[in-house]
This record gives structure tokens, sequence and C-alpha cells, in this order.
């Protein structure tokens, strides 16, 4: 293997990995970017749908079917945790919900831990993406490149609805500015439920996808949160394009970082993180003044 | 001088002597009322399935101790406590199961630094603390206490014993892929120190954080090697999680998979595929009872206790560890901490998996070390995933010599 094949091979492995961040920034962003709620629980859903994901998958053998199971559910998850818990505390600053949702994440954890015990799920690659492949730099692992093509294929979908659809219109103009969008005799409340479960559910699937390459536990979601932060800081909070960008480009730093000072791959993307937060503070994309 | 200040003067010295005062002496132990043994361990976090064999099998020590009469109708209890992986909240709550619960002993601990913080606490209270989790720095004498017993092998024997297998059988060019604190390090020497006879040569050392969920950006690297043997010196999730990586990237068609600890708590979890032809040590198999009588023994009362369960690695040493304090507490018939010491130091037995007895010096467990190799076919059950490879026999000589830790001889 020469040099160059290696950064090569480095450089892909950061982008499935990266691929895995953007895909939980964006459920992150957009929930905050649409409803200025900083949700905490988020890592939490990430672990429900990989727990729903290696149960069904389990129970089912189709690999698609829990990938729609875990759509679902934990979305509807999403929209239950919005209307009963997140709604009542609106207009009351971004700190209510930030505590509400960091509470509910420990909620979560504990539940999980009653119903599937301590220890974990075994969780195993789809017979049919096991293995390896040559991609011409050298070998890699066949399920991280479908990985990427999920990824892509999610945020495709995700940014035509959003872009094309006439929801899509709707929660862009609710995200800008509400009061003309009610005025406009539309249910704002309901776009907010609906962006709400879209983000945890996206969180569900990044949870199932990554399953097969990590241990399904309960404690999984609590690393990827913070991860999830640095992508959407980096990003600029509330930017969809920018979590996408951002969440490839932690995946490289971190992965080129960690061919060179493996040490220094954990500190490189906090490093990054602080770089962007002085050379532009709303993020890579980010509008200024959300928070405020 | 006045009075006052003489007053002054005495009570100032009273401080003193109040401030000098061991802390052993505020604890005075109850010397009837049930024995208490105070039992933190890693209930939640990476190690969570670990932990859970390590008090089934201490329970089974305690329910027999209790069904056998106790010490002298003395029953015995366990109090479990949650350490959360975590050397600060282990040492509160080691404090706490001394001080408040008055624990009589201390067993306990998964992980090498919160072993020493367990060790710490107990240490200077002149509690016993057995503790079932590898290390070589608690034996040192800079760590070690009168009081401190080293129930578990230690990365010496362990390293060591794996070594000697692998390296003439598979390779010298060696790569490590290492989770970053006491643990990970110390196997990394036991290995380099075992491997120096046989000329083998160190590639890369990989230092990855404890708690890892993706390895994949260490991989690269490591195949562009092309090493004869991979060892991961992690531990629980952390070593499912890089082996399966590992083996994903297509690692294992060149290069030997070794880990100085294969559990089967570990290979359940992660599955056969997973750990299929890796190389590992191990305190205990329950395939033993093949050959072992004490094995086959423990094996069925663990059986009976839990629905036909077999015990692993950790159970054993939950068990064998607790057994013994309980059997010294016995010979010595007291729970008194000085008494027990000796006692223990006198103890030879064999409760699992042949003879063991504490070397003198520093307390550490003589024991037998197995090397066992992980499999995907010919299981006779579920539970049948290894093949005792190797055999080491209980020897001193493949420990650090005292005078290496620090002990007068």
């Amino acid at each position: 293997m020469t040099d160059l094949n290696l950064l090569l091979l480095q450089t892909v492995t950061g982008i499935a990995l990266g691929s895995v961040y953007a895909l939980l920034a964006i459920g992150l962003s957009l929930i905050f970017g649409m409803l200025t709620v900083v949700n905490f629980a988020h890592g939490a859903y990430f672990m429900v749908g990989a727990y729903i994901g290696v149960y069904v998958l389990s129970a089912t053998g189709s690999f698609f079917a829990s990938l729609l199971a875990v759509f679902f559910s934990t979305g509807l998850f999403g929209l239950l945790t919005e209307r009963v818990l997140v709604r009542p505390l609106y207009g009351r600053g971004p700190d209510y919900p930030l505590l509400l949702t960091f509470g509910l994440s420990y909620v979560i954890i504990d539940v999980i831990r009653i119903i599937f015990g301590v220890e974990g799920l075994q969780s195993s690659t789809p017979a049919a993406l096991q293995g390896s492949v040559n991609i011409g730099i050298g070998y890699f692992p066949i399920y991280r490149l479908f990985l990427i093509a999920a990824a892509a294929v999610i945020i495709t979908a995700l940014w035509l609805f959003i872009e094309k659809s006439r929801y899509g219109l709707i929660i862009r103009a609710g995200a800008r500015d509400p009061e003309i969008v009610r005025i406009l005799g539309i249910d704002v409340a309901k776009v907010w439920l609906l962006v709400f479960g879209l983000g945890t559910a996206i969180a569900g699937l990044s949870g199932v996808l990554a399953a097969p390459i990590r241990t399904v536990t309960p404690e999984m979601g609590i690393p990827v949160l913070v991860e999830s932060f640095v992508v959407t800081v980096v990003g600029g909070m509330g930017s969809i394009g920018g979590a996408v960008i951002a969440g490839l480009l932690v995946g490289v730093v971190y992965s080129l970082t960690a061919l060179y000072a493996p040490a220094l791959a954990e500190l490189s993307i906090f490093a990054l993180m602080a770089l962007v937060l002085v050379v532009r503070p709303q993020g890579l994309f980010g509008r200024e003044g959300l928070m405020e | 001088m006045s009075e006052t200040n003489i007053r002054r003067r005495k009570l100032l010295l009273s401080a003193a002597a109040a401030a000098t005062t061991p802390f052993w002496i505020n604890s005075v132990r109850a010397q009837e009322g049930p024995i208490r043994i105070g039992y933190p361990v890693p209930l939640t976090g990476p190690y969570a399935a670990e932990a859970k064999d390590q008090v089934q099998g201490a329970e089974l020590a305690i329910m027999e101790f209790n069904e056998s009469g106790g010490l002298n109708g003395r029953k015995c209890e366990l109090l479990v406590r949650d350490t959360k992986l975590s050397p600060g909240e282990a040492a509160t709550r080691t404090l706490e199961l001394i001080e408040k619960d008055k624990a009589n002993f201390i067993v306990g601990s998964l992980s090498s630094s919160v072993q020493l913080a367990v060790n710490n606490v107990a240490k200077e209270r002149r509690i016993i603390y057995s503790s079932i989790s590898q290390s070589d720095t608690i034996n040192e004498v800079k760590d070690w206490s009168p009081y401190t017993f080293h129930e578990a092998m230690n990365p010496t024997m362990t390293a060591g014993a794996v070594g000697r297998y692998v390296f003439p059988k598979y390779g010298k060019r060696i790569a490590f892929l290492t989770a970053d604190y006491a643990y990970g390090h110390e196997m990394v020497k036991g290995f380099q120190r075992a491997g120096k006879p046989f000329g083998v040569e160190t590639l890369i050392d990989i230092r990855h954080p404890i708690g890892a969920s993706d390895y994949s950006t260490f991989l690269p690297r490591i195949m562009s090697l092309k090493p004869d043997i991979l060892f991961f010196c992690n531990f629980g999730r952390d070593l499912i999680s890089s082996i399966k990586q590992a083996g994903d990237f297509g690692l294992k068609n060149n290069t030997r998979f070794v880990t100085p600890q294969l559990t089967l708590t570990a290979r359940l979890a992660g599955g056969s595929d997973v750990f299929d032809g890796v190389i590992g040590g191990a305190t205990y198999y329950w395939r033993l009872e093949d050959t072992v009588p004490s094995a086959k023994a423990f094996n069925d009362k663990y059986r009976k206790a839990y629905a036909g369960a077999v015990p692993s690695d950790f159970s054993a040493l939950g068990y064998s560890s607790v057994r013994a304090i309980l059997t010294a507490a016995r010979n010595a018939g007291s729970t008194d901490s000085d008494k027990v010491s000796t006692a223990l130091r006198q103890l030879k037995y064999d409760f699992t998996k042949g003879p063991e007895y504490y070397r003198n010096c520093d307390h550490q467990a003589v024991q037998s070390v197995l090397v066992i190799e992980s499999k995907s076919k010919n299981m006779k059950d579920k539970n049948d995933v290894f093949d005792i490879v190797a055999i080491e026999k209980p020897d001193e000589s493949h420990l650090r010599s005292c005078q290496e830790l620090g002990h007068k001889a």
C-alpha cells in the first residue's frame, strides 16, 4: 500500500464516519433551526433507533423492514415528545426545553436498561453487506460503503422534501417568520410537531445504520450527542447544508488526525470547533441571532 | 505564661493529635452481627455485563457460606455498589461502605485505575481489599499494603502466557491497538516483556480513548503495516467494537487477532463471527470441568443457582475471592483485618481452577493461566465457544520478582 493510497483510504474512512455525523447533525439542526429547541435527547433517540432496529431485524430478518420500523417508531416517539413535553415550554427561552430534553435522555436510557438489560444487544452486519471489497486504493468494508450511500439517499430525500415540496415550503416559511405563516391560516403548531418528529426519526435511522459497526448499549448515544453538537456548531446551528458539510469535514479531520497522531484525534474535532467559533461564531453556514 | 495560654496550647495539641490519628481507630469493626462485604463494581457502563457476573459469583460464595453455618452463626451479606467505572465514584462508594455501612471487607472493582482508588481508601482504614481486576501496579510496594490482596491475574502473567503461546506460532511482527489507560499500557508492557526472548518487533502501538465507539480511523494504517499479530489491549465493549470493525476491514485475512483477556461474556455479547479465531488469555473457562474436579463442582453449583448458566471469568473471580476471605475468616475465627490477612497468607485453596495461593510478599494469587481460542464450529451448546489451547501451570517465575516490585523478598 503506497502512502497516497493510505491517505486516500483514510479519507474514505473519514467520509464514512462523517456520513453518520452528518445524519445525526441534520436531525439536531432541523429541530433547532425551526423550533429553536436544543434537543439534548438526540443521542437517546439514536440509541432507541438502534435497539428497535436490532430487535426488528432479528424478528423479521429484513434490514429494510428494520429501517422502516425505526423511522416510523422513533418519529412517532418524537411526535409524542413534542406534543406532550416540549410544546408547553414554547416561548420560555431555549434553556427550558434544553433542560427538559436533558432529563428525558436519562429517563429513556434507564427505561432501555430496565427493558433490555445493561449489557446491550448483539448486532451483526446484514449478510449481504458483510466483508470488505477492494475499492482500488485498498480494502474497505462493504457496510461502510453502504453507510455512505444510505446517508446520501436520506439527505437527498430530506432536501427534496424541504426544498421542493409544498410542506417543505411551509416549514421553511415557518422557520423564517412564524407570525406571517400563522396569519396566512396555517397551523404552525402542526408544522413544529412534524419537524420534531422528522428530526427524531432521522436520529433513529442513524442509530439503526450505526448499529452493525458499534455495540448496541443503553449508553451508546452519549458520546454521539457530543459529536453531533460539535458538527452542528461547526456547520452552523439551524443550517441543514451546513450540517452535511460539517459532518463530512469533522469525519475527515478526525480520520486524518488519527493517521498521523492517533492520540490527538479526539481533540482535533474540538480544536476545529474552537477555530470555527473564533473565526465565524455563527458556524460555517449559520444565521446570526438564532439563540436570541 | 497565663492560664488561658496554657489551655489554648493544650487545645491545639489535642487537635493536632486528633488530626494525626489514623483513620482506622475511628472505624473499629463490629465483631458480631452480620459480616458485611462491600462490593464496588461497574454496574453501568461499558463493563456492565462483566460486573453482573462478578456479583453472581460473589453471591454464590456467600450463599454457600451462610448455608454451612457462617462464622460461628454469623451470616454474611453482600453490599453491591456501582462504581460507574470512575475512580472518584468508586472511592466515594468504598468510603461509604467502610464508614457508613461498616463493611468488614471490600472485594471487587473492574478496571485497573478504579481498583487502585478502592485500594487506597481501604488500606488507609486497614480494611482488607481483594481485587478481582487485572493490575500490575497494585502489587508494587507503593500501592500495596498488608491488607491488599490480588485475586485476579496480573498483566505480566496474562500477557506472558498468551505471548509465549502466540509468538512462536504466529510470528514476530506485532501491532497494538490499546485502550489509553493503565490496563492497556500494562498489557502492552507484558507482551513486550514476554516477546523479548523471541525477538519480536513492535510495528506500531495505537492508543485510543477508553469507551471509543469507532475504530475505523486507526485501521488503514495497521493494515498497511501487515503485522503477523494484532494485539487488542482493550476490554469489554471496546474490545467487541474494535475486533468487529477490524474484521470488517478484512484485517483478519493476514493477521492473527489476539487479546490479553478473552472472556465468555465478551464472546457471547459479540457473537461467533466477530470472535472467530481470536486468541486470548483467561482466568477461567467453564470447559475446565473436563479435567479439573473443582471446576466441575463450581460449575454445577453455579448452574443450579442461576438457571443453567455457566460461570464466566468474572463469576469465577467473584466467587473465589469472596470464598477465600470467608474461609480465612473461619480459619482465623474472626473478622479482624490482621487475623484474616494472616489466615489468607496461609491459605492454600482450590475453589474453581486447581491449586492457588497468595504469594507472601505481595499477596498476588499464584494460579494457572489459560490460553483459549474462539471457535465457530463444533460447538456442543451455545456456551461452548472456546478451545483451551494451552494452560500455564501456577509458577512464581512467571511473575515479576518480589524485589522487582520493591518488596523485601
